[in-house]
């Protein structure tokens, strides 16, 4: 081996063995946050921070089916009390007496910090005989009975003026002492996982703890019941689990078949090994890139692999093929130019995807991109030194010769493919308008089972779809909650006109302090409160004589200390003001989202605009958002498509220096690409983003195809064992994608049916159109 | 929930509506059975340990067997109660709150011991209460004793009287010793 050679292969050794190293090390995720974009917008970025560790993310709702409703309730108990002692749960509630004690607790012995109607003017006399009055009235009425037994304490109804803002139907109905669904069918548990929704680990622990548990409690309490889990975190762990499990059964799916196919060509396990090295290289190149640029490697960008594959393992075939003919020197010399155009080409349409804002498309041109360009760098540099000057293939004329009648078949049906053409275009230009689905719902990994489930256990927990919310921003604690009041008074005016049916607000359950100073002040001194309660009460049923509770718990008041978010703790409103006050990098944020009215069930997004006008309050209409950044993203691709597609035409064109040359080259890609799209819509498959980077893909990936057969083919049209070298190298292509097909994962599924049929036809395209007549001998 | 408990309590009055009776405990029951429903007004009084005089209120109700039954207070606060079958509906200051019977077993079963004496099952009632009649036909008194623990929780002694086969006073004494008086005249040719 001459120098050079070892230099080049000593050279990819170490690169190997650095690239192992990386790959390694890598973080790979298999969670949705490939759908996330890389440079948010300000509302975007609090909607990011809701999907990735919003508190809502590390709810799960868990259901009790089958048994009776005394059943279920006890294993409802029995499940709770196994879970709390487990520890992996900050909360877990089922609805069980005594459960919110704590809460009421919470709200009755600060009732003097925390009520809205604390005012000066409360406490004076006419506001006292007011407000007590009130409170007596309604006695009379059912839902004043609760009232009756603080009534000397808490005479002017402080607890009730916080309650009338809490959302009344906020809470599932209970059967046999426990939450259960509104048709009684089944008990209902809400847990909050201490794993971040994030944790994926976690969260999957967390569900094998919940479901060990009812297994332990359920055998101990003896009869068939059944166990349903659902929220954010099931979601994250089976999309997981989806990924995780088709990326291995894809890849090797792929790499079988190709071995297979390489087997029969070769009849060699030896180059059967080399032709799979650049493959490997190209893999594990790919991998190391998207590590180090991205930092963690998303589990689709693994799944692309397999179509990496059937792609890169084509430059070995060319190898291989073609130099078993020609030997090595003069393969370089006739096809490499060939094999160097179509890799540019590729690189071109990969490296489209390189500026796109949705990371997931971002990482697969990288990594398709360095896939590429190392299997044909390694092809031309390693290979031949490793496979020796000539390669031993096997006698493939026979085979040639049939194919190239094939061809000569296809070129005299040609007719047929233009037809088809002019029917598929006819039908695209009818749809024009209903070809694209614009919904972010096409990428979602999850199963219409899954969310099914998850709807229904929403529905009974009566856990409101947190669409529209409110979003303001402080430097700390006491100024985002000093925020959140002023938006909140902004919001009780709607709430005030029926625009609005409510809001939740963490400064409800935690004023900031300010707020809390100045309800404090409001409270009179107690002799001067004995002197007004006795005027103001004179003739009442109420006698001021009987409210010196209310006199102490006042006085008691004044001095308190004010409320911190430590003295939540024990209770379920820790639990809803952790998930609306968030701290982060930029400060600190406080959710406010916001109920329908229960009328119409509609919330009037343009009426609450219009109310926070002029203020730096953000209005988030979360379905609305991640649509609207879906349909950016489809913008963006069509962008991205046109510019890849402009770049290849425009490398083929200062190749080819040639206009006709160049539409015989791009005719059958241009075609390739109407039938495909046509017919998948035709299918009834809804197009979407991926559709249309498969599209791209299809000309960067079939250009190779139609240049060989437009720059190598002879005055006797293209030889045999080059066609042969092809139709092998095509057929590897297909499977690499079309086995991304079976993919349930919808991105990947998308490319796998798009760019696979497309790839094979462009094939059969090209040799309907560019195969030329055998010259007369 | 001390809420729940206390809406539930007032609805037995509301069930008791109008109803015609009689001097034997089964004739009485077949009476109430057969009664066709209708609208009284209605004065309660509340006697609250708490307070120094009754909370009086007053009204309408309006009773349309076998299990719908409203309560319109208009004095001192205008306020509508529904009963329907399971479903208790309440509506105040434009605000409305509803509450499933089935949410509280204890309270479920007093209300299906009151539907009981409204349908006239003695069997049904007699699972709940001890009953008690003393009285003739021109004036009766019905005097319901809980044996049913989930109900004695609630209220120890439920008394119904009436003149001829109408119910005229309903006076419910609450385990906490309060007592409230349900006083009814019926609205003619209702």
């Amino acid at each position: 081996m001459s120098a050079p050679v070892l230099r080049a292969l000593l050279l990819w050794g170490i690169a190997m063995l650095a690239g192992l190293a990386i790959a390694w090390q890598s973080r790979f995720t298999a969670d949705m946050s490939f759908v996330l974009p890389l440079h948010p917008s300000p509302t975007q970025e609090v909607m990011i921070r809701q999907i990735k560790e919003g508190v809502v993310t590390r709810l799960l709702m868990v259901g009790i089916q089958g048994g009776d409703a005394e059943q279920r309730a006890a294993l409802s108990r029995e499940l709770r009390r196994r879970l709390v002692t487990s520890g992996e749960f900050t909360s877990v509630q089922n609805g069980e007496a005594g459960s919110q004690d704590a809460d009421r607790d919470y709200l009755f012995r600060n009732r003097y910090l925390l009520s809205p109607a604390v005012t000066p003017e409360r406490f004076s006399v006419a506001g006292l005989r007011e407000s007590i009055a009130h409170s007596i009235d309604l006695l009379a009425s059912p839902a004043g009975m609760m009232l009756k037994t603080t009534l000397t304490r808490d005479p002017t109804g402080e607890l009730w003026a916080q309650l009338g803002a809490l959302d009344p139907a906020g809470e599932p109905p209970t059967r046999a002492g426990v939450w259960a669904s509104r048709d009684g069918g089944r008990a209902l548990l809400l847990l909050q996982t201490r794993a971040l929704g994030s944790d994926t680990d976690g969260q999957a622990q967390a569900i094998a703890t919940v479901e060990a548990e009812f297994e332990h409690a359920r055998d101990a309490l003896g009869p068939a019941m059944a166990l349903e889990v659902a929220g954010p975190g099931r979601f994250a762990v089976r999309a997981r689990e989806t990924i995780r499990s088709e990326v291995s059964r894809l890849s090797a799916l792929s790499a079988v078949a190709i071995v297979a196919v390489l087997a029969f060509v070769y009849r060699s396990p030896r180059l059967v090994l080399l032709g799979l090295l650049p493959v490997g290289s190209g893999a594990l190149a790919g991998v190391v890139a998207v590590s180090l640029a991205f930092g963690t490697v998303f589990g689709i960008t693994i799944g692309f692999g397999a179509a990496l594959i059937g792609e890169a393992v084509d430059y070995s075939i060319y190898y291989f093929v073609q130099s078993g003919q020609v030997g090595a020197a003069a393969w370089r010399a006739r096809f490499w130019p060939t094999v160097r155009l179509g890799v540019l080409t590729s690189l071109a349409g990969f490296g489209a995807l390189l500026f796109s804002g949705f990371p997931g498309l971002a990482q697969l041109g990288l990594y398709a991109m360095t896939g590429v360009l190392t299997a044909a760098l390694v092809t031309r540099f390693i290979l031949p030194a490793l496979a020796g000057p000539a390669p031993a293939v096997r006698d493939l004329s026979a085979t040639g010769a049939r194919l190239a009648a094939a061809a000569r078949a296809l070129h005299r049906w040609r007719w047929v493919a233009l037809l088809l053409a002019a029917v598929a275009l006819a039908h695209l230009t009818v749809h024009r308008d209903g070809l694209w689905q614009a919904s972010i719902s096409a990428l979602s990994t999850s199963d219409p089972a899954d969310l099914a489930a998850d709807q229904a256990l929403r529905a009974d927990m009566a856990a409101p779809d947190a669409r529209y919310m409110v979003v303001v921003h402080g430097a700390d604690q006491e100024s985002a909650l000093q925020a959140a009041e002023a938006a909140g008074a902004r919001l009780d005016t709607l709430v005030a006109a029926g625009r609005l049916g409510g809001y939740d607000s963490p400064a409800r359950f935690l004023p900031s302090q300010s707020l809390q100073r100045q309800r404090q002040a409001a409270l009179p001194d107690p002799e001067i409160l004995a002197q007004r309660l006795a005027t103001a009460q004179a003739d009442s049923p109420l006698p001021a004589s009987r409210l010196a509770p209310f006199i102490a718990d006042i006085g008691a008041a004044r001095s308190q200390p004010l409320l911190d978010r430590a003295q939540l703790d024990g209770t379920h409103l820790a639990l809803a003001t952790d998930a609306l006050l968030e701290r982060h990098d930029g400060g600190w944020s406080v959710l406010l989202p916001l109920r329908p009215p229960a009328s119409d069930g509609e919330i009037d997004a343009a009426a609450v605009r219009a109310a926070l006008g002029g203020t730096h309050i953000l209005f988030i209409d979360l379905k609305g958002e991640l649509n609207g950044l879906y349909a950016s993203y489809l913008d963006e691709a069509q962008i991205l498509a046109l510019a890849g597609l402009a770049a290849i035409v425009a490398l083929l064109a200062a190749t080819l220096r040639s206009l006709p040359r160049l539409l015989a080259v791009t005719g059958p890609l241009a075609l390739a690409v109407v039938l495909v799209m046509a017919g998948l819509h035709g299918l009834g498959k809804p197009l979407h983003l991926l559709h249309l980077v498969g599209f791209l893909l299809i000309v960067a990936v079939g250009s190779n195809y139609a240049l060989f057969f437009e720059r190598t083919a002879g005055p006797g049209g293209l030889d045999p064992t080059t066609l042969t070298s092809m139709v092998v190298a095509n057929i590897t292509t297909v499977i690499g994608f079309g086995v991304l097909g079976l993919s349930s994962v919808p991105v990947l599924h998308a490319l796998g049916v798009t760019v696979g049929p497309g790839a094979a036809l462009v094939l059969i395209l090209s040799a309907a159109f560019l195969t030329r007549r055998p010259s007369a001998p | 929930m001390k809420l729940r408990d206390g809406l539930l309590a007032l609805i037995l009055y509301a069930l008791l509506g109008p109803a015609s009776a009689a001097l034997d405990l089964n004739q009485l029951m077949a009476d109430l059975a057969r009664h066709p429903g209708g609208r009284a007004t209605f004065t309660e009084r509340k006697y609250l340990a708490v307070l120094d005089k009754p909370v009086v209120s007053s009204g309408e109700m309006r009773f349309s067997p076998p299990a719908h039954m409203e309560k319109r207070t208009l004095s001192p606060h205008p306020e509508v109660l529904v009963l329907d079958k399971d479903v208790v509906t309440l509506e105040r200051d434009k605000r409305r709150l509803t509450l499933r019977l089935d949410s509280q077993p204890e309270a479920l079963a007093f209300v299906d011991s009151l539907r009981a004496l409204l349908a006239g099952d003695r069997s049904a009632l007699e699972r709940s209460y001890a009953l008690q009649l003393v009285g003739d036909t021109q004036k009766w008194v019905l005097h319901l004793l809980p044996s049913d623990q989930r109900i004695s929780a609630l209220v120890l002694r439920i008394t119904v009287s009436g003149q001829g086969n109408q119910v005229r006073s309903i006076e419910y004494l609450q385990a906490d010793g309060d007592r409230i008086v349900l006083d009814l005249l019926p609205i003619a040719g209702s």
